[in-house]
């Protein structure tokens, strides 16, 4: 029986054929882990972890809106996210009203979801891979339309990276040295709900978290320099990712506990090894 | 500089680097303030009190651009303000920052050199140069490679000093910079300030709540208070005659031990606009 669940978690029969198999969706991964990885940065310094659980819930719902009528599902989810992360983002000004925003939101954009799926009468993996994810086969259309989206939030986010830095820190200060925060801020959300559409591809609705924030997360807790955390987390981001592609051929199961799995070790590590230092700095604070 | 010869002759006999004339500010019907004519030269020290909502943080919002008068004019070195000018350093009061910010006391600082400009912080040996000289010169370097968030309330805002200099500005506008630090962190803060008006002429103009920690350095006192206003030096308007007759009710100003106290104030007593946490 053991033995049995443990096959099917990890088997790695034929490992060199599936390779080959899988390399659009590595590549995919690859690319998803870098977006994770840097809007992971912004998304804690913003305070937005809560907001991207939220947009995934909506961004699930235009999924599986799109599922029932028979229009691509990618589309479905990347207007579910953008309205989302429109509405969060002129709702919740201030991080208070924006939780609660979030948590009027996302159950409604959840049971909308449910609902659809309901209706639904296509193939049940369908419908389990738009909340746990599937990364199985990356056609041509999907790659492109990932990369695609993948440059946008890369480039968007290189253009704005000063500024916003500035307003996410010191939203006042970066005001009266002229840094347009307001127009920033919906910016960004626009942005964010791209990233949210593609890790679902990968990741699923449920579990989106674990690349947009557990890396960026992980990187904070062992650095401060700006630099380095975005190059850890994109590091973390694109192993956990990678990692749980190679790591989950060849079973039945989907790829999301695997990514998941090594994106929270990652994060256990780094607070352990950091943990220390920040204790010994914080000391070292106080006693001045 | 290419200034037509016309312009130059009135840069001469005005000194003048915050003009305000007529000026009023209103939100709907209600006036924070109104007539009110300003003139500020190079250097001076200004010190802007009042309850809260009497319109301190307005007043440094219209210097900002902000904010629109109602009425009159503002010119600042003889011009119109203009949004995120160069012209201004900006020191807002101490906020604490959010634990594990990815950045260092270093980090902070350049902001105020290229926070404003569009793209990645690609760095070169100028701006960590120029950083180090800012660091330098509000004492930071000591703690410019510390995180953010282990950092105390005293050093953050030697280096948001520090940021506020970044351009070299000709006025510094503070925005209750002292608030929540401890009494021997607001000297040194309040000191900082000081030092950079005489070294560089540098006009200050610093709302507080709280005149004693500056008042030996302030050259003038702008009191705004029930939609009217107080503005001279010190002596003139820090006095139980000239408040009373602002605040519309008798109001006492206590001297001692080289204080001010102000006394029976509607609302100057309170403090809430310093964070609960």
């Amino acid at each position: 029986m053991t033995g049995d669940i443990w096959q099917q978690i990890f088997n790695y029969d034929n490992y060199g054929e599936l390779l080959v198999l899988v390399r659009n969706s590595l590549i995919a991964g690859a690319m998803l882990g870098l977006v994770g990885g840097v809007i992971g940065t912004f998304v804690m310094m913003r305070d937005l972890a809560f907001a991207v659980h939220g947009i995934a819930e909506l961004s699930f719902a235009g999924a599986s809106a799109a599922l029932l009528i028979g229009a691509n599902v990618a589309a479905g989810s990347l207007v579910g996210s953008i309205l989302a992360a429109l509405i969060i983002g002129a709702l919740g000004v201030r991080a208070r009203d924006r939780n609660s925003v979030i948590g009027v939101l996302m159950p409604f954009g959840l049971g909308l979801g449910v609902l659809f799926l309901a209706l639904y009468k296509g193939r049940a993996a369908n419908k389990f891979g738009l909340l746990t994810g599937q990364i199985v086969a990356v056609d041509t259309v999907q790659m492109s339309w990932l990369v695609g989206t993948s440059a946008v939030v890369l480039l968007g986010l290189a253009a704005v990276w000063r500024p916003l830095v500035f307003a996410s820190l010191d939203p006042e200060v970066a005001a009266a040295r002229g840094v347009p925060v307001r127009v920033l801020s919906p910016v960004f959300m626009i942005l964010l709900g791209l990233s949210v559409a593609v890790s679902i591809q990968v990741v699923g609705a449920l579990l989106v978290l674990a690349l947009l924030v557990t890396p960026a997360a992980a990187a904070m807790r062992v650095t401060a320099s700006p630099i380095r955390v975005t190059l850890l987390s994109v590091l973390f981001a694109v192993t956990s990712v990678v990692g749980g592609i190679l790591l989950a051929l060849g079973s039945t199961i989907p790829i999301s506990p695997y990514v998941t799995t090594i994106s929270f070790a990652l994060y256990l590590g780094c607070r352990i090894v950091g943990g220390g230092t920040t204790r010994r700095a914080r000391q070292v604070a106080e006693s001045r | 500089m290419t200034a037509t010869p016309l312009i130059t002759p009135r840069r001469s006999n005005t000194d003048n680097v915050i003009s305000l004339s007529g000026a009023e500010l209103a939100f709907g019907d209600r006036i924070l303030w109104q007539g009110l004519d300003l003139e500020l030269g190079r250097g001076e020290f200004v010190a802007v009190l009042g309850p809260n909502g009497s319109g301190k943080t307005s007043f440094l919002r219209v210097l900002l651009g902000q904010q629109h008068l109602s009425a009159g004019t503002l010119l600042i070195q003889e011009r119109p303000p203009r949004r995120g000018s160069a012209l201004l350093g900006y020191i807002p009061q101490h906020r604490a920052v959010a634990p594990q910010t990815p950045l260092r006391g270093r980090d902070l600082v350049r902001l105020g050199l290229d926070g404003h400009r569009w793209g990645l912080p690609v760095g070169d040996r100028r701006t960590r140069r120029q950083v180090d000289e800012l660091l330098e010169a509000v004492g930071a370097k000591a703690f410019s490679d510390r995180p953010l968030a282990l950092l105390s309330g005293g050093e953050l805002q030697r280096l948001r000093v520090a940021q506020a200099l970044a351009t070299d500005p000709a006025i510094l506008l503070c925005d209750e910079p002292l608030l929540s630090l401890d009494l021997h962190h607001q000297k040194v803060v309040a000191e900082l300030v000081n030092q950079r008006r005489r070294t560089h002429d540098t006009t200050v103009v610093f709302v507080t709540h709280e005149i004693n920690p500056i008042l030996e350095m302030v050259d003038r006192v702008l009191y705004l208070a029930e939609g009217r206003f107080r503005f001279g030096t010190p002596a003139e308007v820090m006095t139980s005659a000239s408040l009373s007759s602002l605040y519309g009710s008798p109001v006492e100003v206590v001297h001692l031990n080289g204080r001010l106290v102000v006394v029976g104030a509607p609302g100057s007593h309170d403090h809430g606009g310093e964070p609960s946490a």
